[in-house]
């Protein structure tokens, strides 16, 4: 087992997945945050009590191949329906603050 | 007029044009608008179930009817409908109206089937309890005997049960992740399925973790579960992990004979601190498949203690990605900022609730530079081993039999500040998500407060057949006729 | 690796070496994008080649388009690498706004095609050998316009989802001009395979250029990104700017920060991209919406019978066959049209005839109207009436010449130019002997001269006799007639 898990999750380290996340936080709420999401990764760090050493990982349950689509152009052609649900748009386009690259 | 008891009698009825379709729509929305302090649904959608029922009759009178003509239902609101609003139960997708329909609704509406209204749930299928919806919890039309505190329907499909459990729908569907049909169902008295992964298509339905996610039905007897499964399942070029194979007669199913049938009781489940009700519960569904002719052994399914931890870093990891859509550029909720980064913080923080968030930073975590390995990379491997115990276990039983859940329905505000606490309810039915196998909750017996509680039957993947022949004779040898009492209608 | 010294860069504290590797982002010609049915086309109307997958919609899932895949393997057999027969589709997870799902399926940690090489073809005749990393299948992102209002950005969806080949090359190259010739032959396959179009101009081939230096003999210094440059001029000036830059910073007693940087095709600069200062952490998983991409060695196979010959079997063709030399061989198969028009060209001609004219008259002509072999006015087989009647020799070289001048003009064919304007070369002995006997009858003195012998003065009399046929008189007969008369 890699000795890369910490016991305790920091503050500073809920502040990186936040920001990570894209998820505003108020900093009186990263204590007890911090504190809950330490609890959830001490719960399941019981794993570790199983070597899975000679175990490949699993993505999918299935034992299907994955199966391809025909290059056909069947979709699009309805830019009012992707954009009918927009926050913001116009001309056609979405709609953001700007962004500064 | 008596509303029909079941799919199966309102079909009957509807076939000998002793019902009508209209009629039975009408009584619905009736009992829909009577049962709203139940919140059992995010919008009720009366006109669509009006003109459905109006092209059902037509039909009927056509003698041109489908296998669910004129059958209303009830939708977890995590099924995109078309021009419907949907809402995962979410802030964040505030006033979202698909231009689409989700491919299992789309069956149903061309089998015939009739839109009541899309029902509340935990945000995004985020929960055990109902409490994490935008739009407030589900009650439980059940109540503990001489105790009028507001009980939860389970979660997350908690909406769905409970329609079905107070007679506001016929049936509905739901999406198990990690239990979110099973455990209503069982806490909620009906049947509850979750097929095997890649049986129903999961275009359409708003996604919490891909591997998991698995649509299916709630009914009020295994007949009607069966009946509603056949129309929801069925291959779909549109979802690459949707399984090609034909969807056999499910309803055949409920007629075998269980004799010969071996069923498998893993050790593994007799958890410490498992209630005596439900150890005795448990004992009395392998006595009654026995007396069926079933042959009842023991098994082990020897990483079961390692479901839950596992499917809480696989679950929240691809919830996380999942979830990075809700930005509030194309759809849903946007709170404006400064700048594009601080828009999407501000809606992110506004739009998802406490469970979501939760689970979102631990998603991400899981997956970060440097813990990916530790986490995610171990979480699947521990996946594997639970898929192969199953496979093991499968080499020598044709089904397994367990409680559905470690308890009857809590109290709402019970476990809401114990994430952990709440997970809990999720051990006996995650390992076959973890394992993309089918099962079913039967309801079996009522608590000593006089609550439902559920047995769970798993099966091998694809093998819904004998799960659902297993589960007609638990339901028989049951004879679960408790109902709740109306105590939601408003006098 | 060996380097030789002209490579490097001199400075004040002494020699330095440029180390560059390029990832390009090829885009897979197909009809429909990567994961869904919408179009691929370039200039729609905003989001109109959108589908419900592109555009993210919540419930949505992408299911894998097969020519896709075939392109990613048919350029992994031309770039002579690795097929992986069980690939796998990951998630780079990062917020941008023409980044809809919050997520880019991509390939990480088993792409679909593994190592291979590429052969590069210098200015000097020689060639050397790149190593490639690594190609993957990902999706593009949609287009983000910054410049269309005061605050806001706009997202346009058409582009999100088209399949990219991201092709990842070894730091080998060592210069601008390696990296220039690397991208030039890279482009070159791809056309001969038909697996992108290589428009660098509607973006189909973008490059991230890695810019390090470092003192010859020594390890890899910290390398700067520069971003999505779309042109080949552009990957040079790019490379040259940030080597000085980098040079001038560690001989000034500073250090190279690793960057990702922009390239300023106004200045010729690149600078810090403000909107990726934030350290990355992308968060690969894989995609849970699909299954490994496993692919039979029967599929492998069968495209790689159906592979083109591409430039390096054809240059080596050209040298063995038709006896060309490597110089005029390379400049031939560069670009596929060219080798395709040669090829016509040549067939049933003299092939080193034929590279002539098609190297150096019509290309010529090209330049000056500024296209590209595929529009050019004279096609292959107009070209060779040309050359026909001039091996006929039913025209002279020199009246060949305007002829194919007035064919681009006019588009007329050689025969109606020849015949319109009575440029037929007399190849009639009699007709020739006439005007020689004229020549030689008004120029004594030039005849006593020859014959007391000054023989350089034959070219002077073959001169007066095609002048006085107006340049119609077979050059080689007119020759020989005068050889003859003079010596009698
Ligand atoms: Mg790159
Ligand atoms: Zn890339």
């Amino acid at each position: 087992m890699p000795a890369n898990k910490p016991s305790e999750i920091d503050t500073a380290t809920v502040r990186r997945i936040a920001r990570l996340a894209r998820i505003a936080v108020k900093d009186a709420e990263l204590p007890a945050l911090a504190k809950e999401l330490g609890g959830i990764l001490a719960w399941v760090a019981v794993l570790d009590e199983v070597d899975t050493a000679a175990v490949a990982p699993m993505a999918s349950v299935h034992d299907e191949v994955l199966r391809w689509r025909e290059d056909r152009v069947t979709d699009g052609g309805y830019s009012a329906d992707i954009v009918a649900n927009a926050p913001a748009q116009e001309a056609g386009f979405f709609a953001v603050p700007k962004v500064v690259e | 007029m008596n509303l029909p008891a079941s799919i199966s009698e309102a079909r009957a009825r509807l076939a000998d044009r002793t019902l009508s379709a209209n009629e039975l729509v009408r009584a619905e929305l009736k009992a829909m608008a009577a049962a709203r302090p139940l919140n059992a649904f995010i919008t009720e959608t009366p006109e669509i179930a009006l003109a459905m029922a109006g092209e059902s009759d037509r039909r009927l009178a056509r003698g041109e009817a489908r296998a669910l003509e004129g059958i209303p239902l009830a939708i977890k609101d995590l099924f995109c409908t078309k021009g419907v609003l949907t809402t995962a139960a979410s802030h964040i997708l505030d006033g979202f109206q698909p231009t689409y329909e989700s491919t299992v609704t789309r069956k149903l509406w061309e089998a015939g089937a009739i839109l009541l209204g899309k029902t509340n749930l935990d945000e995004f299928a985020m929960g055990s309890s109902n409490e994490s919806s935008h739009y407030g919890p589900v009650k439980s039309p059940w109540r503990r005997a001489g105790d009028n505190r507001p009980l939860t329907p389970g979660g997350s499909s908690g909406g769905s049960a409970a329609a079905v459990a107070a007679g506001l729908a016929l049936g509905a569907t739901g999406t198990d992740t990690g239990g979110s049909i099973r455990q209503p169902a069982a806490v909620s008295g009906v049947v509850g399925l979750k097929p095997t992964y890649g049986r129903c298509s999961r275009w359409g339905i708003v996604a919490f973790a891909s591997s998991l996610d698995q649509a299916g039905p709630f009914a009020r007897n295994v007949r009607d579960a069966a009946v509603l499964l056949r129309s929801m399942a069925g291959f779909d070029p549109q979802d690459s992990t949707s399984a090609d194979r034909p969807v056999p007669d499910y309803e055949l199913a409920c007629e075998r004979p269980a004799r010969g049938i071996k069923v498998g009781v893993p050790g593994e489940y007799r958890v410490a601190g498992m209630p005596p009700e439900i150890e005795a519960l448990w004992q009395r569904g392998c006595d009654w498949l026995k007396a069926a002719g079933a042959e009842v052994v023991e098994v082990s399914l020897p990483h079961t203690k390692y479901a839950l931890p596992a499917y809480y870093i696989v679950a929240p990891a691809e919830a996380s990605s999942n979830l990075a859509r809700y930005d509030g550029v194309r759809y849903g909720l946007r709170v404006p900022g400064e700048d594009i980064q601080q828009m999407y913080e501000k809606t992110r923080a506004a739009g998802f609730g406490c469970e979501v968030r939760r689970r979102v930073l631990i998603g991400t975590y899981v997956l970060s530079a440097g813990y990916y390995d530790a986490y995610y990379v171990k979480a699947q491997k521990l996946r594997r081993l639970i898929k192969q115990d199953f496979q093991a276990a499968f080499g020598r039983v044709d089904a397994i039999l367990t409680p559905t859940t470690p308890g009857p329905a809590f109290a709402l505000g019970e476990k809401a500040d114990d994430p952990i606490a709440m997970y809990l309810n999720d051990v006996f039915t995650v390992t076959a998500n973890l394992a993309g196998l089918p099962g079913i909750s039967v309801p079996a017996g009522l608590s000593a407060d006089g609550l439902p509680l559920g047995l769970q039957l798993l099966g091998p993947a694809f093998a819904e057949e004998t799960i659902l022949t297993l589960a007609a004779e638990l339901e028989r040898a049951a004879s679960f006729t408790a109902r709740p009492e109306p105590w939601w209608r408003l006098p | 690796m060996s380097r030789d010294a002209s490579k490097l860069v001199a400075a004040a504290s002494g020699p330095w070496e440029v180390v560059i590797g390029l990832e390009v982002h090829a885009q897979v010609t197909s009809a429909a994008k990567l994961f869904s049915g919408a179009a691929t086309a370039f200039g729609a109307a905003p989001n109109a080649q959108v589908s419900l997958v592109d555009a993210a919609m919540p419930g949505m899932l992408p299911v894998i388009n097969r020519v896709c895949v075939e392109q990613a393997v048919k350029t992994g057999l031309g770039l002579a690498a690795e097929i992986n027969r069980v690939s796998v589709f990951d998630r780079k997870n990062y917020f941008y706004p023409d980044l809809p799902a919050g997520y880019q399926i991509s390939q990480y940690k088993q792409p679909i095609v593994g190592k291979g090489r590429l052969l590069i073809d210098l200015a000097d005749g020689t060639t050397r050998e790149v190593g490639i990393t690594r190609l993957h299948l990902e999706q593009d992102a949609g287009k983000s316009l910054h410049d269309q209002h005061p605050r806001h950005s706009y997202v346009d969806l058409n582009r999100a989802g088209v399949a990219l080949m991201e092709i990842v090359s070894e730091p080998d190259m060592r210069s601008a001009e390696e990296a220039g010739a690397y991208l030039r032959k890279l482009r070159a396959i791809l056309r001969y395979l038909g697996t992108c179009d290589g428009n660098m101009e509607e973006g189909s081939l973008r490059a991230d250029v890695n810019v390090s230096v470092r003192r010859p003999g020594e390890g890899y210094g910290t390398r700067c990104e520069i971003k999505n440059v779309n042109s080949i001029r552009f990957v040079q000036q790019a490379i040259d700017y940030e080597a000085k830059r980098q040079i001038a910073l560690i001989e000034d007693g500073g250090s190279v920060k690793q960057q990702t940087r922009l390239f300023d095709s106004r200045t010729g600069s690149t600078r810090e991209m403000r909107s990726k200062e934030e350290a990355h952490d992308y968060r690969y998983f894989p995609d849970p919406d699909l299954l490994p991409l496993e692919l039979s060695e029967a599929f492998i196979s069968g495209l790689s019978a159906s592979l083109p010959e591409l430039p390096d079997a054809k240059k080596a063709r050209f040298m063995r066959e038709l006896a060309l030399n490597a110089y005029d061989a390379s400049v031939l198969v560069a670009e596929k049209e060219t080798a395709d028009y040669f090829e016509a060209l040549a067939q049933g001609r003299d092939a080193k005839v034929a590279a002539n004219w098609l190297t150096g008259d019509l290309f010529g002509h090209l330049n000056r109207l500024g296209k590209g072999i595929a529009d050019s006015p004279v096609s292959a087989a107009r070209l060779g009436e040309l050359l026909d009647l001039l091996t006929a020799g039913s025209i002279s070289g020199r009246a060949a010449k305007d002829v194919l001048a007035e064919m681009v003009d006019s588009g007329q064919s050689a025969k109606a130019i020849v015949e319109t304007k009575g440029l037929t070369q007399v190849s009639d002995s009699d007709a020739i002997e006439g005007l020689i006997d004229e020549v030689i009858a008004g120029n004594a003195d030039k005849v006593g001269q020859y014959r007391a012998g000054k023989e350089p003065l034959l070219g002077w009399f073959v001169g007066q006799v095609m002048k006085a046929s107006r340049g119609k008189a077979n050059p080689a007969l007119a020759n020989e007639l005068l050889r003859k008369k003079l010596a009698s």
